[in-house]
């Protein structure tokens, strides 16, 4: 291996394609050669052509691309197709060599490569060129038709690529057919392999892309779906479980104030927000309104609609005073409406994210997001959908999405992903009572916030939207035309205790005068029992005084000795008393 | 030994070969032996370098070696290999 040891420390070439740089830190090794492989129609051609046209803007040194199975004039056609950046001076630094061998080429012999090498080696000094691509090498090797001399070539190819020192390429097709395992071992001789995969699944193509084997580097080995929309291949990639989202204390309003208090100021900036519901549950039309609330403090907002046009969008948010109208003229709205189309919604969301690239809003609607869940029970297409919004998260873009689902039984939640990934998950239901139908909210979920467990009424009317409080009567929930008999009921009721409470206040004054009354009645009495006595006790001193007075009168009077103290009962004037005798 | 018919000769060809290659050596001598065998002295054979006539090569298209183009008579036929199936070469050579 003279090869490796001649090598410096390994350093990458950024590849420009969207994910694959990150799932190989950096992108291709430099001064090494890579293999693609896949079967037909997987992308061979525009992973390697895309690199090469994003270097030579990137770096402006010049790239060769040796193309053994389609002309280079087919080639240059199909580059067009996409929305790169390909223009003249960039087209000019790539050398395109045709290295297609006729169909009515005669073959006697073997024959090998050391002719091309040389040309190539020539041009690549003459145009400085740092990259080449060899794109179906198989086509050529095939005509060898001789297993021996096919894998003399292949490492003629890779010491001339050591030797050149250019950074490799190398597309090779793998199909089922035996022959094809025959080329197997270029997997053992190149620094790296990528691994492109188109399968069916249910009718749905999906492209996947995986990284097999990277020497001196590592990489995430895990296969990634890739879509080849208008920006070219584009891998989604999810970074790997490593989640580094910069979260925001912002709050950004919903649109409806009263829900902006129920989660205790809004929806958090760059976080996402799912609105559940049954359909007509007023779902878009509070997308509408976040919309709208958006555009008028000023942000950038898109408005993804499926299988609605945005004029008809537009008409019904009038309908409840809701204008976006305005917005959208003034250029800070922009609806983007689309079918739910085709077979692989990969390239949809790929397109979305373009779209969302293009605008650069900071809020984003997308209604409903449950168009595309018919597709997303696919593995892919859920990756392909979570993808999307961890995009989303990443770019600080706050989404609102809705949903049609008509319980929150969850299973059609949870088979997308949609709901775990919800930062917010509001749900709108109906309450069918009475003969009518009143729409109901309730907020699921809010991370990172309080939030209000009440359900709340919502009300559309053609002056805008509010929420009310419900009823709960009898374990009941009141809504609409119930809850203004509820009221009705209620006022009355107050009324009638307010004039209960009223005569019954009339009723304790009245006892209360009387007790005060009664009380002066006693206290009067009190008065005149007092001076009674008063008067009674004057008498009755005066008398006893009076009867001293008399006694002593009376002794006197009868001569008595006053200082001789008689036994008592016994009269010292009439001799002892006998007993029986009374007085008479 | 057939008779030479005319003065010019009838067959032009021009073959490309990569230095002392293994496939290029070969394809000298076979091609100048058969055409020796069939053509006589009504050939012209050019042998090119490759490795010393780069742009030249890239002028005629040529992708692998040896590469042998009959330029006449028209139209413009190619061969790769070290020509070492006769058989092919000749109906190569002798076809339109």
């Amino acid at each position: 291996m003279k090869t490796l040891s001649k090598q410096a420390p390994l350093t990458k070439v950024l590849t420009g394609i969207q994910g694959f740089d990150e799932i190989t830190n950096g992108g291709l090794p430099r001064g090494r050669t890579t293999l693609v492989m896949g079967g037909p129609g997987c992308g061979k051609t525009v992973f390697s052509l895309q690199l090469l046209v994003n270097g030579v803007n990137r770096t402006k040194e010049a790239a060769m691309f040796v193309a053994f199975e389609e002309r280079t004039s087919q080639i240059l056609t199909n580059a067009a197709t996409f929305n790169w950046e390909f223009s003249e001076p960039a087209r000019k630094k790539i050398f395109f060599f045709d290295a297609q061998i006729a169909p009515d080429t005669v073959k006697s012999g073997e024959f090998d490569l050391i002719g091309m090498l040389h040309m190539l080696k020539i041009k690549a000094k003459e145009l400085k060129a740092t990259c080449i691509v060899f794109d179906g090498i198989d086509v050529l090797l095939g005509l060898l038709d001789d297993p021996v001399a096919e894998r003399r070539e292949i490492y003629r190819i890779r010491d001339w690529l050591a030797d050149t020192g250019l950074t490799g390429v190398i597309t090779q097709k793998v199909g089922p057919l035996k022959r094809d395992l025959r080329y197997n071992f270029l997997q053992f001789i190149v620094d790296c392999v990528v691994v492109l995969r188109h399968q069916v699944v249910d009718g749905s193509a999906f492209r996947n892309l995986r990284v097999m084997k990277y020497r001196g580097s590592g990489f995430y080995g895990d296969e990634f779906p890739i879509s080849l929309s208008a920006e070219g291949l584009q891998l989604s990639n999810r970074g790997p479980a490593e989640l580094r989202y910069e979260v925001s204390e912002e709050r950004v309003s919903s649109g409806i104030p009263r829900l902006d208090a129920m989660l205790r100021g809004g929806y958090y900036r760059g976080s996402n927000v799912l609105l559940s519901g049954a359909p007509g549950s007023a779902k878009s039309t509070l997308a509408g309104l976040f919309a709208a609330a958006a555009c008028k403090r000023g942000e950038r907002t898109l408005y993804v609609s499926f299988d609605e046009g945005a004029s008809q969008i537009i008409r019904n948010l009038r309908s409840v005073a809701v204008e976006l109208a305005p917005h959208q003229k003034s250029g800070l709205l922009k609806m983007y409406s689309t079918r739910t189309r085709g077979p692989n919604i990969v390239e949809q969301f790929a397109e979305l994210r373009a779209t969302v690239r293009a605008h650069r809003p900071s809020c984003l609607v997308v209604d409903p997001l449950s168009a595309l869940a018919t597709k997303l029970s696919h593995l892919a297409s859920a990756d392909a959908a979570q993808q999307f919004l961890d995009f989303l998260k990443g770019e600080r873009i706050t989404v609102v999405n809705t949903s049609l689902m008509d319980g929150i039984s969850t299973d059609e939640a949870t088979a997308t992903g949609i709901s775990t990934i919800a930062d917010t998950w509001i749900h709108l239901s109906y309450l069918v009572q009475d003969g009518e139908r009143n729409r109901a909210l309730t907020i699921v979920k809010s991370r990172g916030t309080g939030h209000s467990n009440q359900v709340r009424e919502l009300k559309l009317s053609d002056t805008g939207v509010t929420l009310a409080d419900v009823f709960v009567a009898q374990g009941k929930v009141l809504m609409g035309v119930a809850r203004w008999e509820w009221e009705q009921y209620e006022q009355a009721e107050k009324n009638r205790t307010q004039v209960a409470t009223d005569l019954k206040r009339l009723q304790l004054r009245r006892a209360q005068a009387e007790a005060a009354a009664r009380m002066q009645v006693v206290q009067t009495e009190m008065e005149a029992r007092d001076a009674e006595l008063a008067v009674l006790d004057q008498a009755t001193g005066s008398a006893s005084q009076l009867l001293m007075s008399d006694q002593g009168v009376l002794r006197r009077m009868r001569h008595a000795d006053e200082e001789s103290a008689l036994p008592d009962g016994v009269s010292p004037t009439f001799g002892k008393r006998r007993p029986g005798r009374g007085r008479s | 030994m057939p008779p030479i018919a005319i003065k010019k000769a009838s067959l032009v060809l021009r073959l490309y070969v990569a230095g002392s290659a293994p496939n290029s050596v070969r394809a000298i001598r076979n091609a100048q032996a058969i055409c020796d065998a069939h053509f006589a002295s009504r050939y012209e054979l050019e042998i090119v370098d490759l490795l010393e006539h780069p742009q030249r090569a890239f002028i005629d298209g040529i992708i692998v070696t040896p590469t042998l183009i009959r330029l006449l008579p028209l139209p413009v036929q190619k061969v790769v290999g070290s020509l070492s199936d006769a058989e092919q070469l000749l109906l190569a050579l002798a076809g339109s």
